[in-house]
């Protein structure tokens, strides 16, 4: 800490969420999950669920997610997030159930879990976080990986023609019946965050009404395996995936302008 | 007139830079010549002219969470605002 303390009369307007634990993490310099941890926190300790929220940590860059976070947690397996988070909410319903996961967990080997949650409508909420490669293995190619982008296991670039195109997992969720809210935000900016916090107490909102399944896609940073300055990615963001993944409300049920 | 003051965690920056590159003010530098216990160059609040404004675009961009935002308290504000406007 700065030995120079601010003088009394100065009022604290930021400052670290109390859900969020006060230990350091173990992401890379300028990475967007330490980001998307503090504006889940934030939203936990607004609307007062610190006590109520089960999250629900995923394989990846985030695995140790439960040791980030001053709420109850567990560990799923590859993938399953979704599945245990079915479980955990059906027979504690009053508990608010979140998994965060990354777009290797969700859109790959998940990619069954978390549509046939949204399927059913489960009343739980997802933090997709979306940085276009697969980041604790070494950067290889995800679905999400874009046209020509460069990665360890596609060094020409993505072939559209042998790996196919991105997979949109906003839009697919979408249409299914039990998604209630279902849209997507990026972080490579100050405004740009501050709409995605918006849109994480719209989701846990969302499931405290029971309305349905709900998951907020949040596009994110990779600058190691992206190999470019921290920076620099944010407006790799900005100019590559954000037409790619063109941020919005996908999926919007009709109670949510209630909330 | 100070309006606005940050706290860096030292020990928690990591040397990404994004706080340095959104402050509208240009109050925050990254310490060139200094290391901090992870070996990182870690960002300085540098403010000899009292030009924070207390916006916090620094703690909302930071991923590490190491940045607390002071403000000067409303009730002096809208007394300095007065004093300024007569």
């Amino acid at each position: 800490m700065d030995l120079v303390m601010a003088p009394p009369e100065m009022q604290v307007v930021y400052e670290h969420p109390r859900s969020l634990a006060d230990v350091p993490t173990r992401y890379c310099p300028g990475c967007t999950h330490g980001i998307a941890h503090r504006l889940l926190a934030e939203a936990i300790d607004e609307l007062g669920l610190q006590e109520r929220a089960v999250l629900v940590a995923p394989v990846g860059c985030s695995v140790f997610a439960y040791e980030y976070f001053n709420v109850d947690a567990c560990q799923a397996a590859h993938g399953r997030a979704p599945a245990m988070a079915t479980g955990l909410k059906r027979m504690l319903p009053e508990n608010i159930v979140i998994t965060y996961q990354g777009d290797g967990d969700l859109v790959s080997i998940g990619a069954a879990e978390i549509m046939h949650a949204a399927a059913r409508g489960e009343q739980i909420t997802t933090i997709f976080i979306n940085n276009a490669i697969y980041g604790m293995t070494g950067g290889q190619m995800a679905p999400t990986t874009l046209p020509g982008q460069k990665t360890t296991s596609s060094p020409l670039g993505r072939d559209t023609r042998r790996t196919g195109a991105p997979i949109r997992m906003s839009e697919v969720l979408a249409q299914f019946d039990g998604a209630a809210y279902i849209v997507r935000r990026s972080l490579h900016d100050v405004a740009n965050i501050r709409k995605a916090k918006k849109a994480i107490l719209t989701a846990l909102k969302v499931q405290m009404a029971g309305l349905g399944f709900s998951m907020v896609e949040l596009l994110s940073s990779c600058p190691t395996n992206w190999g470019i300055a921290p920076e620099k990615a944010l407006d790799w963001i900005e100019q590559n995936m954000i037409p790619q993944f063109p941020p919005g409300d996908y999926k919007i049920h009709d109670a949510v302008k209630t909330l | 007139m100070t309006i606005g003051r940050i706290t860096i965690n030292q020990d928690r920056c990591k040397g990404c830079t994004l706080c340095s590159t959104v402050c509208p003010q240009n109050v925050i530098l990254m310490a060139e010549n200094q290391l901090n216990a992870k070996g990182y160059h870690p960002a300085l609040f540098v403010d000899p002219d009292g030009d924070c404004t207390g916006c916090a675009v620094c703690a909302i961009i930071c991923p590490d969470v190491c940045i607390t935002v002071y403000r000067e308290a409303a009730k002096r504000t809208k007394a300095v605002r007065e004093a300024v406007t007569i």
